[in-house]
């Protein structure tokens, strides 16, 4: 046969070798991907999440064969799940533990990241990504969280679809365009629906496998922040300090499984509500367009980013104008920009600052609340640091990590409170921390003495 | 470092737990009786009798109080009453516009109401009801004011009296802030004396205080007995299957810890290899 491969492997698996890269694939992508040896706890949560991902994709498969997206049908549809489906109930809570166990194992991974500089070249790519498959997830359980229609379900999507009308001009026609109705509605949930379970989990595996692909293209960091490819290598041009992923990380991650089945089960076993953070009780009311709750709180999840929105107040845009003028008035002065940027982005910063006190301050909460996640995109250029493990920076960096994480947590609580004057100016505080974390990053983080990175990383052997 | 901040995790979860309870008036606790199958037979059939008039409970079947020791024959011949089936679902007769017209509100679905409202609120909530003339019904409720349900519970209830103090702030004819102790007293027809004196130096917190006076402490026990039956069905009736995910959680939790350590110990003798 022209232009037939020569493979090694004979037999089924030769003849499929000749037509279909299995043999080297596998190699690639498992027993042949050397990852540092050194990972940490914090190193379970990225297998973790692609387990929650098939826990939802397979969950999610039986519940739509009963699961009505109907506006007169939905809530009942979903207690037919709860009670006359055969296991119904035990799918519905891996779904809905699974949905909340989700954030809870990608915010953790991603402070992982935060923390060992694994977003720095040459992954920009893998962490770009994942900010979008974070992207993807908020849609994914936006959309999802509206299919039980109860209270919460109903006027949740009412006020995030109302945001959109805060955008000059063409806000209150977008609004429209997305509900499809003037109030949230029957099209509302069917679009929603489409969403949900085709959509975004379309992009969300594409998605997962560029960031896999990115991952495994130049390699896994590790705790140190060294690179195990730069390190001394064995005979056969591998890296000493890396070791095959299979076997040695996939029996690992099958102890993290483990460990993380035992949390996910108590949940799902004991507490599903959560306390009414995973499920609130509120969405045990069927939606009720003429009835609005007196306190309308989304999921624990989306909390710090709704905090940051409430925070932004009119009086609170003189302090982001203040902010836009004075980084407009540094860059100009004695930022490193070269050639019109010197000028061109100083002028826009000042054209904001003073939109900020012309448009009104929903719009511009808006503009806080989607910024601070897109800001996360710009991370690998924000972050200047000669080393890229926190192990290694001055120890006031470390202070600074360990506000922000409070920081995020105190505004996720506030979040789930109804709106009170003290708690407004404490969002405020947090808010101002949250983007002079991320903002002013160049600055900071090159600052201070740094602790001398060693040549290997450094493992105990267990 | 990590141990620090996980510390730090730890302490403002707990914060975040110890802030979220929060409520307005204070609910008494209801017994929990979800083991005790007597109760709940007895709590169904005084949903059935007295709740399942005007309420439906649309999600669920009448033989699904088989779960309950009942059987069908059991559930036939005591708990229908209108020519429905065995395995038809708790729909009533009352139609929406109806309900609207008599009572101002249609009677929500009460399949899940445990869920959204808490044993506690119903316990309390159905042991709140007193006559007051002033209402359209004759009925008023301490936990929900002016609620358009009359109470349904008023023969087992039987007559009672209700004594009412609340300590507030109030504003004088001359504009000045003081306390004030306000002393309702409900008869058993609901028609109340009020009596209002000038609290000076009172330096505590508002009071609101109702005391119901019964014709028997036996009927008081028989009642909230009675009461608590039927609060404790209806969380039953909210997620039928509650009982038996808890004790298969156990199963669950013995079979993943058994994993646990069979993928630990693979772990460690795979690793022992790297040095």
């Amino acid at each position: 046969m022209a232009g037939e491969k020569t493979v090694e492997t004979t037999g089924l698996l030769g003849w499929i070798d000749k037509r279909f890269p299995l043999t080297s694939t596998y190699k690639a992508h498992l027993s042949e991907y050397y990852a540092p040896k050194n990972f940490n706890f914090w190193y379970f949560f990225g297998s973790l999440a692609l387990l929650v991902l098939v826990i939802q994709i397979v969950t999610g498969i039986f519940l739509v064969m009963n699961y009505k997206p109907d506006a007169a049908l939905a809530f009942a549809s979903v207690e037919y799940i709860m009670r006359e489906v055969p296991w119904g109930w035990l799918i519905r809570y891996m779904h809905s533990t699974g949905a909340s166990m989700f954030f809870v194992v990608v915010y953790l991974h991603m402070l992982r990241g935060l923390f060992y500089g694994s977003y720095r070249k040459p992954r920009e790519l893998i962490w770009i990504f994942g900010v979008a498959i974070f992207l993807c997830l908020m849609g994914e359980a936006f959309f999802g969280y509206l299919l039980p229609w109860g209270q919460m379900s109903y006027w949740g999507a009412q006020v995030i679809v109302n945001l959109f009308s805060a955008i000059p001009f063409i806000g209150p026609d977008l609004s429209l365009w997305i509900r499809g109705d003037y109030v949230v509605s029957d099209a509302t949930l069917n679009r929603f629906f489409a969403f949900h379970v085709i959509a975004i989990p379309l992009v969300l595996i594409g998605l997962v496998v560029a960031h896999l692909v990115a991952l495994h293209e130049v390699g896994s960091n590790n705790p140190d922040g060294v690179e195990i490819k730069q390190g001394p290598k064995d005979r056969y041009g591998r890296p000493i300090d890396g070791i095959p992923f299979h076997p040695y990380y996939t029996v690992h991650d099958i102890m993290g499984v483990a460990g993380f089945l035992l949390v996910f089960a108590a949940i799902v076993f004991f507490a599903p509500e959560m306390g009414g953070y995973f499920l609130e009780a509120n969405n045990f009311i069927p939606a009720d367009s003429l009835k609005t709750p007196p306190h309308i709180a989304p999921v624990w999840y989306f909390t710090p980013f709704y905090t940051m929105l409430r925070a932004t107040t009119s009086d609170f845009t003189w302090v982001l104008s203040a902010g836009a003028v004075i980084a407009a008035a540094a860059l100009f002065l004695k930022g490193k920009l070269s050639g019109a940027w010197r000028i061109i982005i100083p002028v826009i910063l000042i054209i904001i600052a003073v939109l900020m006190k012309t448009l009104e301050a929903k719009f511009w909460g808006v503009v806080t609340m989607g910024g601070s996640v897109v800001i996360m995109f710009f991370l690998p250029w924000l972050d200047r640091s000669p080393v890229k493990s926190i192990r290694y920076r001055p120890t006031w960096h470390k202070f600074l990590y360990a506000i922000f994480i409070v920081d995020f947590l105190i505004l996720g609580f506030i979040g789930t409170k109804p709106p009170s004057p003290t708690l407004n100016v404490i969002s405020q505080i947090g808010t101002v921390y949250y983007l002079g974390f991320y903002f002013l990053m160049p600055v900071w983080s090159r600052l201070g003495k740094f602790k001398q990175v060693p040549d290997r990383v450094t493992f105990r052997a267990h | 470092m990590i141990k620090k901040l996980l510390g730090a995790l730890a302490l403002s979860l707990t914060c975040a737990l110890a802030f979220a309870s929060e409520g307005g008036y204070t609910l008494d606790h209801a017994p929990d009786r979800l083991n005790d199958m007597a109760a709940l037979q007895n709590g169904a059939k005084l949903f059935v009798n007295y709740c399942l008039n005007c309420h439906s409970a649309n999600s669920m079947r009448y033989n699904k109080l088989t779960d309950l020791g009942l059987t069908d024959k059991e559930i036939k011949n005591n708990l229908l009453f209108t020519g429905t089936k065995v395995g038809d679902l708790m729909h009533v007769a009352m139609r929406t516009d109806d309900a609207k017209k008599w009572f101002g509100t249609a009677p929500p679905d009460l399949s899940v109401i445990a869920r959204a409202k808490g044993t506690d609120y119903i316990y309390t909530y159905l042991r709140s009801f007193y006559r007051d003339t002033s209402r359209a019904t004759g009925w008023n409720n301490l936990v929900f004011p002016k609620v358009a349900m009359p109470n349904p519970l008023w023969q087992l209830q039987g007559p009672r009296t209700m004594k009412r103090v609340t300590v507030h702030e109030a504003e004088t004819s001359s504009g000045a802030e003081q306390w004030e102790r306000t002393t309702a007293q409900y008869d058993d027809q609901g028609y109340s004396t009020v009596k209002t004196d000038t609290l000076k130096d009172y330096h505590g917190d508002p009071i609101d205080k109702a005391t119901f006076t019964f014709t028997s402490d036996a009927q008081r026990t028989a009642f909230d007995n009675n009461v608590a039956d039927l609060a404790n069905f209806l969380q039953w009736m909210s997620e039928p299957s509650q009982q038996f995910r808890k004790e298969l959680g156990v199963w669950v939790m013995l079979f993943l810890l058994l994993f646990f350590v069979v993928a630990w110990r693979l772990n460690a003798s795979y690793w022992k290899d790297v040095k």
